[in-house]
């Protein structure tokens, strides 16, 4: 359909106007910077609010630069301001300015876990008691399936312990020399998201049940890892709400319940 | 017949809400007549849309009215409206069966990115025909009349054909939508441009008015020394918003009317207050109303006697 031409002025207007609210160093009369200043600060307070330990960590006017940086070459694609943020940890992967912080992009990957699981759909977490009362001859045959809220983030980095301590604790606690990768089990069994560590390797475990395999399947990927605990692992999967649903063979829980 | 002329206690005054109150609201179940809350923060994220806001605003739903305020499907976007986000407050409406559903005439996206602000519209023919079409096709997607805000302005154009008022006016015409007339944003744009904010009530189309809202502002000073008023939303509304609001429903008796706070959000008891003052001015606007219609009706009534006994 054609537009008359004054429709195609303001198309003209809006492409100039949009560029210039995000671009660091436009020039603008000063009631058009009003939204400038809008856009800009209230996209940085939104990401604020996402990575409050990604903030704590580098500092807030750090942060505040940082937000702006990703903000102008990834603006948000949608109007729904809940999920913009998806790529800040991939963008700080290559953040040269904070280098220095090697664990950062990380922690941002649990933030943005713990938010997608804070809106995720809800659904009833199964207690461990489900699993044990399956007779030992057929627990081969077990299938689990994971909490709609259920994510895991492994990292190289002591992902849950900077988390922890940074959301949680009083004073910071130093991590020692010792301190070495973590994997971070995000839940939300209720209306509380949780973070939980698991055994090195389970992020294998989860990704092999969320593609739909067996249990015995699942556990042989990740027992190829050193330091895989299978009962820790699935100890920890239950107690925190990971696992939504359990079905033996061919007979799925969901007709057992 | 008769009609009922008593003060009727319908959809008074209500509350913005805010995560930071849902306990408050559920614990304290204090006397409010209803709540609003912004579509977009109840879209979910990812493929989810779950979790703590539905559970507690499913929990608000069942005790109380509510109101859906879209903030982001630009209305005024030369580009068009995108139909992912027009479906997706379509499922929200459709979810919470909201008495009253309203949006901004303003554009927020433009090629796809969202800039996360209510930016201003030229009042041109060519504007006016773009947002009929928008509205004409939201109210079809939600199958319901919607209400449109007037906004708060920072700066006009040179190429404006008609005025804000005369362009609601039309919107309202063509489209069939209602207003929602921000009386804030009346305030903000009066001192910005420097009109009265009583002339721009006398030319608003008073008769399409759904809702009112209320917020506070900020006033910053720019280079040069101008002040100009920001449409904040993070204080008390202001005296002279009070007194404009005052004037305005006296005028077109009560409406909806929502106090809005979403920046620096108070305690419950300090919104509470101002919905409470909101509440006391629409009953004075009630009380008002019931005069003057029972004043119009008994001289009604004295001037059809006078015209049967041939007097």
């Amino acid at each position: 359909m054609r537009e008359p031409p004054e429709a195609n002025d303001l198309r003209a207007w809006q492409s100039v106007f949009a560029a210039s609210l995000l671009r660091a160093g436009a020039i603008m009369p000063d009631r058009q910077a009003v939204h400038r200043n809008n856009t800009r600060a209230s996209l940085s307070s939104a990401l604020a609010a996402r990575f409050p330990v990604v903030r704590r960590l580098v500092g807030p006017d750090f942060f505040r630069a940082m937000a702006l940086c990703f903000i102008e070459r990834q603006p948000p694609r949608s109007p729904v301001l809940a999920e913009y943020g998806a790529g800040f940890a991939h963008f700080l992967d290559g953040f040269a300015p904070a280098r220095e912080v090697a664990y950062l992009a990380d922690v941002a990957r649990l933030e943005w876990a713990r938010h997608l699981a804070f809106h995720a759909e809800e659904a009833a977490a199964l207690s461990i008691e489900r699993l044990t009362a399956v007779a030992p001859d057929r627990l081969e045959q077990v299938r689990l399936g994971l909490h709609p809220a259920a994510s895991v983030v492994a990292s190289a980095w002591p992902v849950v312990s900077i988390w922890t301590t940074n959301a949680h604790d009083q004073e910071v606690r130093p991590l020692g020399d010792g301190a070495g990768s973590e994997c971070a089990l995000v839940t939300r069994p209720e209306l509380h998201v949780l973070v939980s560590a698991l055994p090195a390797g389970s992020d294998r475990l989860v990704a092999a049940l969320a593609e739909g395999n067996g249990l015995a399947e699942a556990v042989a990927r990740a027992a190829t890892v050193e330091g895989f605990d299978t009962a820790t692992a699935l100890s920890v999967l239950f107690r925190s709400g990971a696992v939504a649903s359990l079905s033996v063979g061919s007979f799925h829980s969901m007709e057992l319940s | 017949m008769t009609a009922d002329r008593r003060p009727q206690r319908g959809l008074g005054a209500g509350a913005g809400l805010k995560p930071e109150h849902y306990r408050d609201i559920l614990e304290g179940r204090p006397g409010v007549d209803w709540f609003e809350v912004h579509a977009e923060n109840y879209m979910g994220a990812g493929n989810g849309a779950g979790g703590p806001p539905h559970v507690f605003l499913e929990r608000i739903r069942a005790r109380y009215p509510l109101a859906v305020h879209g903030v982001g499907l630009s209305i005024g976007s030369a580009d068009g409206l995108a139909p992912g986000h027009l479906a997706r407050l379509a499922a929200v409406v459709a979810r919470y069966q909201p008495l009253l559903v309203s949006e901004h005439l303003a554009w927020s996206t433009h090629a796809g990115v969202f800039l996360n602000d209510l930016l201003p519209l030229p009042y041109t023919d060519a504007t006016l025909a773009l947002v009929v079409r928008h509205v004409d096709q939201v109210q079809t997607a939600l199958g319901r009349s919607i209400l449109i805000e007037n906004p708060s302005t920072y700066f006009r154009f040179e190429t404006e054909q008609m005025t804000e008022t005369a362009f609601l006016r039309e919107l309202a015409r063509r489209s069939g939508c209602g207003l929602l007339l921000d009386v804030n944003n009346v305030f903000v744009s009066a001192v910005n441009h420097g009109f009265d904010p009583l002339d721009y009530l006398a030319d608003f189309p008073l008769e399409s008015v759904g809702e009112i809202h209320l917020a506070g502002h900020a006033a910053i000073e720019m280079a040069g020394g101008e002040a100009l008023l920001i449409d904040t939303h993070d204080r008390p509304v202001a005296d002279p918003v009070w007194e404009l609001f005052q004037a305005l429903v006296a005028r077109i008796g009560p409406r909806p009317t929502l106090i809005e706070w979403d920046a620096e959000i108070p305690t419950w008891p300090q919104l509470a207050d101002e919905v409470e003052r909101a509440a006391r001015l629409l009953q004075e606007a009630r009380e008002w109303t019931y005069r003057s219609s029972v004043l119009s009706h008994a001289v009604g009534e004295e001037g059809t006697r006078c015209a049967a006994t041939g007097r």
